[in-house]
């Protein structure tokens, strides 16, 4: 485990016109260290959809990634409003997105069910006031 | 099937286009980034009417063979910048979705 390739991101909580940044930053890298790309479309597709939920849902956040040799382990942590009923929010089709924000192709509802859907591991912990914090893990096997 | 009958078919406009020989395989129509982004194969035609620029993000997230714009909607001048400056094809038909699924051939 000691062999990882650690990464950071700052993401912005006031332009989710061009978020997705970090999801770029981090599908760039395992392309260029070889991963296939089932694996990789798997990382983009849930990383950016926890980026999104960060800028839309919580002004902004962290991305921590570790890359290891079989798999990737990806934290987004956010000092947001927090989640009161996690069960719901992950139901498909829940949101509370706003008009202006599903004007902009947001707010499907599926985005916490795609996150669970396209990695082997994910897990969500919030805190109504604090904030939220999800890791998600998808081997490259 | 080659893009460049997909643009035939569809008279029309191309904002980007890297390689008119490229094989566009299936598709997807939806204006919802996450459902698209669960939903688009691979290489294929994505049918919608958004566009901002997060239609390039998801695009090339997914890897989509290229994004086509209905019912002659204009990228707006962010994606219209971002697809060129990241290399992704997008065409603008004036077909509605429905039309233009029909009469692309995929
Ligand atoms: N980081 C977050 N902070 C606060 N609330 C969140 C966060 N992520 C998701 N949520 C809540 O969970 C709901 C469902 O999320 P998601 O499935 O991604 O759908 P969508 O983002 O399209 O609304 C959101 O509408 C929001 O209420
Ligand atoms: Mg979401």
């Amino acid at each position: 485990m000691s062999d990882a390739l650690h990464l950071e991101f700052e993401v912005s909580g006031n332009n989710f016109v061009s978020a997705g940044g970090a999801s770029d930053e981090v599908k760039k890298t395992l392309k260029m260290l070889g991963i296939g790309a089932q694996y990789i479309r798997k990382v983009a597709i849930a990383m950016y959809e926890g980026e999104i939920n960060m800028v839309i849902h919580a002004g902004g956040g962290r991305a921590i990634v570790d890359i290891y040799r079989e798999k990737i382990v990806i934290v987004l942590k956010d000092q947001g409003p927090g989640i009161p009923d996690i069960d719901l929010a992950l139901t498909e089709g829940y949101s509370t997105a706003t008009d202006n924000i599903r004007d902009l192709g947001f707010g499907a509802g599926m985005g916490l069910p795609n996150m669970k859907k396209y990695t082997d591991e994910f897990n969500l912990e919030s805190e109504v006031g604090k904030g939220t914090t999800v890791t998600m893990v998808v081997n490259f096997f | 099937m080659k893009l460049s009958e997909i643009i035939k078919n569809l008279d029309a406009k191309v904002v980007n286009a890297s390689d008119l020989d490229k094989e566009i395989v299936g598709g997807y129509c939806g204006d919802f980034l996450s459902v698209v982004m669960g939903k688009a194969p691979e290489n294929g035609g994505w049918f919608t009417i958004m566009n901002n620029q997060n239609v390039a993000a998801v695009a090339s997230l997914t890897e989509v063979g290229v994004i086509i714009i209905c019912d002659g909607v204009e990228p707006d001048p962010y994606l219209d910048k971002k697809v060129r400056d990241i290399g992704l094809d997008l065409i603008i038909t004036p077909y509605p979705v429905f039309e233009a699924v029909k009469k692309s051939g995929l």
